[in-house]
């Protein structure tokens, strides 16, 4: 039995036939080649595979794809625009918020949930608001350290304090 | 790891539920927010024939003030309790325990349904409906929380019948959850929850039997006056915890009563 799914993922509309046991994060990876979404522990506990559904940070690998029908997604592909780096990313690049890179696609989707939420996060949020995301190389103090150059130029980019999402309860 | 097949169907009122449920079978599971069943299924401990989606039923995502109750409906998201200022002002350990709940991902998507129905002997919910007198309502009767969990992942629940809310008490007393746990976003090695309410102290305990349990030694020793040093030590008391990979039974008897001074004192400490 395959079920229509019908998303948008980063802008784009996708349909596709799934079957219902189809995690989302292979419907991202196999059928839309959206191979930016890494898949870590398998066990939902390394956040890797963190993607935005309707701007909420959801670990795409405990998720169906068939409930991501009518869902507004935005992966890691998505971030970039026009050859420019988010911000987010910028700031992962310039404090060396990564050594091996596996986790880093995960860990940039859960800090744009986080400073959605909390534009100006101090460490201890930052540790909090992360605490679902697992870098091997332990490679953390850096990882701070860029989402609070990210906080910074985008509180700054907007000339005010980033507002908080709406509808993000 | 790919889960085994299964048939899924979406659910657009509880009564369709019920009925999806009954034609399904026993083998049938309900999908909330997914966050205990789906990692079972990946690694096919459970292997449902069939699932029942009720992230659709849009009226039990809410949460109602009810006189001296506080109705929530068992799609509401731990997001949504933690940040809840009508939890927060009338029963401030839920959301602090709502927040104590794995991690921003998995709160965004687990609901208080979800826990109360899976019954882990690690879930947090469960200690605070069975120390708080909270009721489970459900499509076909109300069951009090003492009555509804039997055993290690088993509730007295049927086949066919769904959590529609949870019912718990206005409580804004003293109170605090401590969750022992190695890393922040981990189920409770042993968690404790004190709350007081009407001058009278509960105590409630995770993960340390198949079932929450109510410490009510440490209830009565408080009542009659003893220090919270004191009235902790019965925490264990008729306790027969099952070891695991993270502490032996000893440790875990050990950890119910320092962590039970702990909450107690720090419940006191805060107001």
């Amino acid at each position: 039995m395959k079920l229509k799914v019908a998303t948008t993922v980063n802008g784009r509309r996708h349909e596709h036939e799934v079957e219902p046991r189809l995690l989302l994060v292979h419907h991202l990876r196999d059928n839309l080649g959206l191979t930016g979404t890494h898949i870590g522990c398998d066990t939902s506990q390394c956040g890797a595979c963190t993607i935005l559904v309707d701007g909420k940070a959801v670990k795409s690998c405990t998720m169906f794809a068939v409930q991501a029908e009518g869902k507004n997604l935005q992966t890691i592909e998505g971030m970039a625009k026009d050859g420019e780096l988010h911000p987010i990313q910028q700031a992962f690049w310039d404090e060396h918020g990564l050594q091996c890179g596996y986790c880093t696609p995960g860990f940039i989707m859960a800090t744009a949930y986080l400073l959605s939420q909390n534009p100006n996060p101090t460490e201890d949020e930052i540790r909090r608001g992360l605490e679902g995301n697992l870098c091997r190389c332990t490679g953390y103090v850096n990882i701070i350290k860029a989402v609070q150059t990210a906080s910074k130029t985008m509180s700054g980019a907007t000339g005010k304090k980033a507002t908080v999402a709406a509808g993000g309860n | 790891m790919i889960p085994a097949a299964f048939e899924y169907a979406r659910a657009s009122s509880v009564e369709e539920a019920a009925k999806l449920l009954s034609k399904y079978g026993e083998d049938a599971k309900v999908l909330a927010g997914g966050h205990s069943l789906i990692p079972l299924m990946r690694l096919r401990l459970a292997q449902p024939t069939a699932i029942v989606d009720i992230n659709g039923l849009k009226d039990l995502d809410n949460i109602k003030e009810d006189g001296h109750k506080l109705r929530i409906g068992a799609l509401t998201r731990h997001v949504t309790i933690q940040n809840s200022s009508v939890i927060k002002e009338k029963l401030p350990l839920l959301a602090e325990v709502a927040g104590e709940v794995g991690d921003n991902q998995v709160r965004n998507m687990g609901t208080m349904g979800g826990v109360i129905a899976h019954a882990d002997a690690a879930g947090d919910y469960p200690t605070l409906a069975l120390m708080l007198d909270a009721d489970i309502v459900t499509n076909q009767r109300t069951i009090p929380a003492r009555e509804f969990f039997k055993d290690l992942f088993t509730t007295s629940l049927g086949p066919d019948e769904i959590i529609t809310e949870v019912v718990f008490p206005v409580a804004n007393g003293p109170h605090k959850y401590v969750k022992f746990r190695r890393r922040l976003f981990d189920w409770a090695i042993v968690g404790v929850a004190a709350q007081k309410i009407n001058g009278d102290w509960r105590i409630g305990l995770t993960n340390v039997g198949p079932t929450p349990v109510r410490a009510t030694a440490v209830e009565e020793a408080m009542h009659k006056g003893a220090k919270p040093e004191e009235a902790a030590q019965h925490a264990s008391d008729g306790l027969d915890p099952a070891g695991d990979l993270r502490a032996s039974p000893e440790y875990k008897k050990h950890l119910a009563r320092v962590l039970t001074k702990r909450a107690i004192n720090q419940a006191e400490g805060r107001q």
